[in-house]
């Protein structure tokens, strides 16, 4: 699409901010921390979705859903400024925020990437409009950094494939509907030669979707069971054990997090890295003077600040080809590590209210549960140490570890005791 | 330092780069260690007519700029000076020629600024540090029409052999800045000693300097928000040599990491190195986005500029220096010796780390930004 076909820019936000202003609510802080928190009860958590459901629909109704995305597909053929720009008037409104990431990227992206006419046509529609939502499916029990070696097995049967194996660590797996699965399609070549996409509707006979309860007491987390589940041919994504070509992209969307174009969310207002802000947290302990505490406030702030500016930077980067795919390790890797601390700093200021709280601690309440959580972000969406490993072998071309597994039959591969821990209910 | 440059600016970049490399290659730099001006005037002088001097300054004034935005232009020079630990005074130089210009006023000494025969000295910083929360001090005190100055700035840089100081100074409720000619009676000029090889500092003294009223740059009284700008620029001229500084000793080292051997394999070899060099490289990425953003903000005068100035210094000064002690460690004993020429880059930016406010004054500085922005919001 060029410029001039394009609807102006200006023209844009000022529709999309008369329509926010006119159509969603404001944020409400208290509520979305309250989630996070893992504080909802599962009616809560349903009715949360559906309303989440509910603006997908409305931004789709109003021309507002998969800015970026072609026409074709449901969406509104603009360019990432248009939807920076959407992003920009969103701040402080209510927006579908547990629909974003992985629904629309990685799993969308994924689909668009390498879907088919036909596959695109019937599922990035039902996405945008809310009444699909997807998940990844990629980690399992006996290991999620090695992605490729997935012990979940695909079988072929005329037109059809049968699944056998075990999925963990989905959060939301029990409200979604669709997952983009990884799964082994041969044993006799090299791991990352015998891996298969397919796309598993997560409701199917054979699929039993078991939650895990999470250190804060948030059942998110969930672990599928996979039964002689029965997926036709046709809802197979690339080639048949070509599933890594996908799977490298794959981790690309992955790791751009909330930096893709695809993502609707507001650009401004609640620190990306945490989701209290320590300024709330410090006014509601009373310790809002005290330079120590202002010290960690600056901190968080910097840090929040640096962490927004770089992830834009590698998106350009890796968007004009300055940089290889591989760059977005480098946001992922600082993220983590300035999520945890931004964790580090709300706990620091809560101070005891961090090991005992009521309601009357305001935001300081429940930091110490928050704290409990802090590594959260440094596992999932792929560890910290992970993109260590990328940026360092991938970006600074650095000698790769030694690995065992590069040519031999993945059967051969040898696996520890801890890797059936979890493959049986 | 921005990914995409215009053709333009990245001929200015490569130009700088490729003179710096000739003129002042790590020999040369040594050599001026000792050095009481710390360069050499004539490389001064041809630096000017590169255009190192007028990139803040209008074209009806004398200047110009390649892309139109003269301060981001001037962050590609910065990162070569710090790239190459390059010396003499870019930062003072540009913001007082900038300043003189904003206001129209002494155009000769803008000349001789712009033309690099002169050197002004930009006079802000005063004994405790601004930036963590100090009330400026230095009083300018209108006398029958003349400026009367009392006061101290320290540490201030070329003002020992500047030949103009732009000195910032309290007037009742608010700030004043004026033109001070260096052989002015009552102004003590003491010499610092410097971390770094080249740059060399002052601590000054003005006791009952008097000076006609046409000294005054700008408003008596209405300078602060001048002060501001004037202050945000030199930051983001600073920042950007401090990425350029970053960016060398990382790359220094990582060639370092391919090279030397241990236990029979390159150190780049070992994870627990590997993983270091990619928090690194995370750290000097980090720091460019920062700072190109700050000066984005800046130059375009928007509101966040502060934030983004305060974030970008808070991170260099203490991601930065970590940097640059990481790749002290990462040499070995090597990397503590002066033979090395990884300190030249070191010193260049811890200077900068300590000079307008540290990592935790600018702390506290962003902290009343938020804690503000959040009142309001
Ligand atoms: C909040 C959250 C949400 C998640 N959501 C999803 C989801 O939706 N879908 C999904 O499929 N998965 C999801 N995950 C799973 C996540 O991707 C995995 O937990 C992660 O990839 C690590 O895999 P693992 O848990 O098996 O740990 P392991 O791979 O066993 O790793 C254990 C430790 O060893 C380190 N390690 C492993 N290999 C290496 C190596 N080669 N070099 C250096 N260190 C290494 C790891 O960094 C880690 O510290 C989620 C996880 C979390 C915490």
């Amino acid at each position: 699409m060029t410029a001039d076909t394009a609807e102006d820019l200006d023209r844009f936000r000022q529709r999309a901010g008369a329509w926010i202003r006119s159509n969603l609510r404001p944020l409400d802080h208290a509520a979305l921390a309250a989630a996070t928190a893992g504080e909802l009860d599962e009616e809560e958590e349903l009715a949360a979705i559906q309303h989440e459901r509910q603006l997908m629909r409305m931004m789709f109704d109003a021309g507002f859903a998969g800015i970026t995305i072609s026409p074709e597909y449901g969406g509104q053929g603009l360019t990432p400024a248009h939807q920076q720009a959407f992003n920009e008037e969103l701040s402080g409104f209510e927006h579908p925020s547990r629909l974003m990431v992985p629904n629309l990227s990685p799993c969308a992206a994924v689909l668009l990437d390498f879907g088919t006419e036909e596959q695109k046509k019937t599922h990035i529609p039902a996405i945008l409009k809310g009444e699909e939502l997807w998940m990844q499916l990629l980690s399992e029990p006996s290991g999620g950094s090695d992605v490729a070696g997935a012990l979940t097995t695909a079988v072929r049967d005329g037109d059809e494939w049968v699944l056998n194996g075990s999925k963990i660590w989905t959060t939301g797996a029990w409200w979604s509907d669709w997952g983009l699965c990884l799964a082994r399609t041969n044993w006799d070549v090299p791991k990352h030669r015998g891996l298969t996409v397919f796309m598993l509707p997560l409701h199917r006979d054979g699929v039993d979707v078991h939650r895990i309860e999470m250190i804060n007491g948030s059942k998110e987390f969930c672990q599928e069971f996979l039964t002689d589940v029965r997926v036709p041919d046709t809802d197979r994504i690339g080639e048949v054990d070509k599933g890594w070509t996908v799977g490298t992209r794959w981790m690309f969307h992955e790791r751009m997090l909330y930096n893709s174009p695809l993502i609707t969310m507001p650009a401004f207002g609640r620190p990306a890295t945490s989701s209290v802000s320590p300024v709330e947290v410090a006014r509601d302990r009373g310790r809002l003077d005290d330079p120590l505490v202002r010290d960690l406030i600056g901190e968080a702030a910097m840090l929040d600040l640096v962490g927004s500016r770089l992830q834009q930077r590698i998106a350009q980067g890796v968007r004009t080809g300055h940089l290889s795919d591989q760059g977005a390790a480098i946001a992922r890797l600082f993220g983590g590590v300035a999520g945890a601390r931004a964790r580090t700093i709300t706990f620091q200021i809560a101070g005891e209210a961090g090991a005992a709280w009521s309601q009357h601690d305001g935001a300081a309440a429940g930091r110490g549960t928050d704290f409990l959580m802090r590594q959260a972000g440094c596992i999932g969406g792929g560890t910290t140490e992970m993109a260590r490993n990328v940026v360092s072998e991938r970006v600074l071309g650095m000698p790769r570890e030694r690995s065992v597994d590069r040519d031999v039959p993945f059967r051969e591969v040898p696996r520890g005791p801890s890797s059936d821990a979890r493959s049986r209910a | 330092m921005l990914l995409e440059l215009t053709p333009d600016q990245d001929f200015l970049r490569e130009t700088t780069s490729k003179f710096l490399a000739s003129q002042v290659p790590v020999g040369e730099i040594r050599r001026l260690c000792d050095d009481r001006l710390g360069y050499d005037p004539g490389y001064w002088k041809r630096g000017a007519d590169l255009g190192w001097t007028s990139l803040l300054v209008s074209e009806e004034r004398g200047g110009g700029s390649v892309s139109g935005r003269g301060l981001i232009d001037l962050t590609l020079l910065a990162h070569e000076f710090g790239a190459h630990a390059a010396p003499g005074p870019l930062a003072p130089a540009n913001v007082v020629a900038g300043a003189l210009a904003e206001f129209g006023t002494h155009p000769d000494v803008l000349a001789a600024l712009l033309d690099g025969s002169a050197v002004a000295a930009w006079c802000w910083e005063e004994p405790g540090g601004l930036i963590g929360g100090r009330e400026l001090e230095l009083d300018i005190t209108v006398e029958r029409g003349d400026l009367v100055l009392n006061g101290r700035k320290k540490p201030v840089e070329a003002a020992a052999d500047a030949d103009h100081l732009l000195v910032t100074g309290r007037s009742g409720g608010g700030l004043t800045q004026v033109l001070v000619a260096t052989g002015t009676p009552g102004v003590t000029v003491e010499r610092l000693q410097s971390v770094d090889m080249t740059r060399r500092y002052a601590a000054l003294r003005f006791d009952d300097v008097r000076l006609p009223g046409e000294s005054v740059v700008g408003e008596v009284g209405g300078a602060g928000p001048a002060v501001e700008r004037q202050l945000h620029q030199a930051l983001v001229i600073q920042l950007a040599e401090t990425v350029g500084t970053l960016d060398r000793a990382f790359a220094m080292t990582l060639e370092w990491a391919f090279d030397r051997y241990s236990f029979g394999r390159p150190l780049a070899s070992y994870q627990e190195l590997k993983h270091r060099f990619a928090d690194m490289k995370s750290w000097v990425e980090g720091a460019h986005a920062i700072a190109d953003a700050a000066a984005d903000a800046v130059d375009e005068g928007r509101p966040e500029a502060a934030a983004l100035v305060s974030a970008a210094k808070a991170f260099s000064g203490r991601y930065g220096l970590e940097l640059m002690q990481d790749c002290v460690q990462m040499h070995g004993g090597i990397g503590v010796t002066f033979e090395h020429d990884l300190h030249l880059f070191m010193r260049r930016a811890t200077a900068n780390a300590a000079i307008f406010g540290t990592a935790a004054d600018h702390h506290q500085r962003l902290a009343r930004i938020t804690i503000e922005e959040d009142s309001r919001s």
